[in-house]
């Protein structure tokens, strides 16, 4: 059993193709392993006997030509499961079924995937340690009392803790890619509108994009020819021609120009987190690449302006939980007071902070001031890439300032919380790809992780790339399961 | 520029959340701070910059108006935190 699940998803793939081994026989280890790893708190709804009934019923007559053959599967619970609670790590969604399924994961299960459950993520996805989720911390596998970063930091830890194969997450300012790279597990990022938005719990719609989290390049390169399909339900899906992602994977990057931003060379980075992006410079020159420096002269506006942007987009989508037609309803003496109670009492402290913020900047008076400045700000910042792009093919950076911290350290203090997604945030502002691959570690032995940038819609140059960088990092996390019981 | 309490209170009575003085302090607290970080933007000269105001800058298309999804009225109300089954009811609006 503990063969299955040390298995990469493309290797279990293969074993069920050959019929090595049923689809039964994986979903059974994954959830022994599961009922194991309680203390993590990855999961937020099991799904488990509907998924062994699921496997038995691939076993019998599946359709082995699926990408995903009665391979089992949990997803971050932001993505809305027909019929299976959908709680975005929230209160006041606690008890909410859903009629729908969201596109993406309807286009797992169509290539045969089975789901194991709902993962445990920041509430709404707003958080970058998994620390706001109504349903309590997620730790990592990586160090006991550590954060599995955020917000799909129930994914993160899940796939590093080797609870599912593979995951889906979501990233509205770094919350696939800075997870991934605490974990030491690959995040990607997917072009803004190449994977449907409809039937995610949203957050900032702007921003908000779905990626797939794996173990390796090349089951994000996998997964993601699963995921990214144009879908007229979601308005800001483009209709672009997808590669073929994971049969057109080539190590071969000779020649490619890869950018070096200075202004990612940050106050109080710790130094192993710049040596470890200078061994990426050096393997990517020993791979043949040119590295060429560049400027993104605006990187250090892109976290303020963020911070109007998202909780702008934030206030107004989460203006619908009201408690009357779905979720949580607390009393009042008239209706005012009984959407203020039940907004009040649903909402955890950090999305009342930014649906207050996201208020603030969009009030009378204030709109021009903070977000109108905020949108011209953006346009400034993705001007930078635009530029840089007319030089570079992508570009490398550390994928965090630092590494994974323990519970309870950043919690006091919000604007030391944000500054995490200081290298992830301007991507999705600029609405570009990008992917974290593990790299190497710190002094603790966490996980350090470097992010590649890409083109918009070039994604393949950006698996191709951190496929030849993988090759030869072949980073372990070597975790000594001390969370299971 | 700093958000007295007048001003959170004002907020949050526009965001719909009742919230009490000791909250009210601490969002004080906690929004000044992060404002104080957003502030670093004035320092940029936007005067001749076009907001992006969308990253798909792609038209929006026309589809028909259709029913594609039919009879889940029960299963939509099953949801409602209220116990009636055939209606989402609020408090009283009206005398």
């Amino acid at each position: 059993m503990s063969d299955i699940i040390n298995l990469t998803l493309s290797a279990l793939i293969d074993k069920i193709k050959k019929k090595e081994l049923s689809s039964q026989e994986i979903t059974k280890a994954f959830i022994a392993r599961a009922e194991k790893s309680k203390d993590l708190n990855t999961y937020i709804t099991t799904d488990f006997e509907n998924a062994i009934e699921k496997a038995k019923k691939f076993d019998e007559k599946g359709n082995f030509d699926y990408k995903l053959p009665g391979v089992p599967l949990a997803v971050k619970d932001l993505f809305c499961t027909d019929n299976l609670k959908t709680t975005a790590g929230s209160k006041i969604l606690s008890n909410f079924i859903p009629s729908y399924e969201s596109t993406v994961t309807q286009h797992l299960w169509d290539e045969g995937a089975i789901l194991l459950g709902k993962l445990n993520c920041d509430e709404f996805a707003m958080g970058s340690s998994n620390e706001t989720s109504f349903f309590g911390n997620v730790e990592s596998p990586v160090g006991k009392k550590v954060v599995p970063g955020g917000s799909s930091g129930g994914s993160a830890s899940a796939l590093a803790a080797k609870l599912t194969p593979a995951t889906i997450g979501t990233d509205t300012g770094g919350s696939i890619r800075q997870p991934a790279s605490f974990t030491g597990t690959v995040g990607l990022k997917p072009t803004y509108g190449s994977c449907s938005r409809y039937g995610i719990v949203a957050f900032a719609s702007s921003l908000d994009q779905a990626g797939p989290m794996t173990q390796d390049v090349s089951d994000a390169a996998l997964m993601l020819d699963v995921i990214s399909k144009y879908d007229t339900k979601d308005s800001t899906s483009v209709n672009f021609k997808r590669g073929d992602y994971f049969k057109s994977l080539s190590s071969n990057i000779k020649g490619k120009k890869i950018g070096i931003p200075k202004e990612y060379r940050v106050d109080g980075m710790p130094k192993e987190i710049e040596s470890l992006w200078q061994d990426g410079i050096t393997l990517l020159k020993n791979l043949g690449a040119k590295i060429i420096d560049i400027s993104l002269p605006h990187t250090t506006y892109a976290l303020p302006a963020y911070y109007i942007v998202a909780p702008a987009e934030a206030s107004s989508n989460l203006a619908r939980y009201d408690g009357v037609k779905y979720g949580y309803r607390s009393e009042g003496e008239n209706l005012i007071s009984m959407y203020e109670n039940t907004r009040s009492e649903g909402f955890g402290d950090e999305v009342k902070r930014r649906i207050m913020i996201g208020t603030y900047v969009l009030s009378s008076g204030y709109y021009d001031a903070y977000y109108l400045k905020a949108q011209k700000i953006r346009r400034l910042i993705k001007n930078d890439f635009d530029e840089a792009y007319k030089s570079v093919d992508a570009i490398l950076t550390p994928s965090t300032p630092s590494s994974a911290f323990k519970i309870g350290d950043k919690t006091d203090d919000p604007v030391s919380m944000y500054l995490n997604d200081i290298f992830t945030v301007p991507v999705n502002l600029s609405g570009l790809p990008a992917i974290s691959i593990p790299a190497g570690k710190d002094k603790n032995n966490y996980p350090l992780g470097l992010q590649l940038i890409g083109k918009a819609f070039e994604e393949q140059n950006l698996l191709n790339i951190s496929y030849s960088m993988e090759k030869e990092l072949s980073f372990k996390n070597n975790l000594q399961d001390w969370w299971i019981k | 520029m700093s958000i007295d309490l007048k001003t959170i209170k004002h907020i949050a009575k526009l965001s719909r959340i009742s919230i009490d003085d000791k909250k009210a302090k601490e969002l004080e607290k906690d929004l000044n701070s992060i404002f104080e970080f957003i502030e670093a933007l004035n320092k940029v000269d936007t005067k001749k910059v076009d907001p992006l105001t969308s990253i798909a800058e792609t038209s929006l298309k026309l589809r028909g108006d259709e029913v594609k999804t039919k009879n889940i009225r029960e299963q939509i109300l099953k949801n409602s935190p209220d116990e009636n089954k055939d209606f989402f009811v609020v408090p009283k609006v009206v005398e």
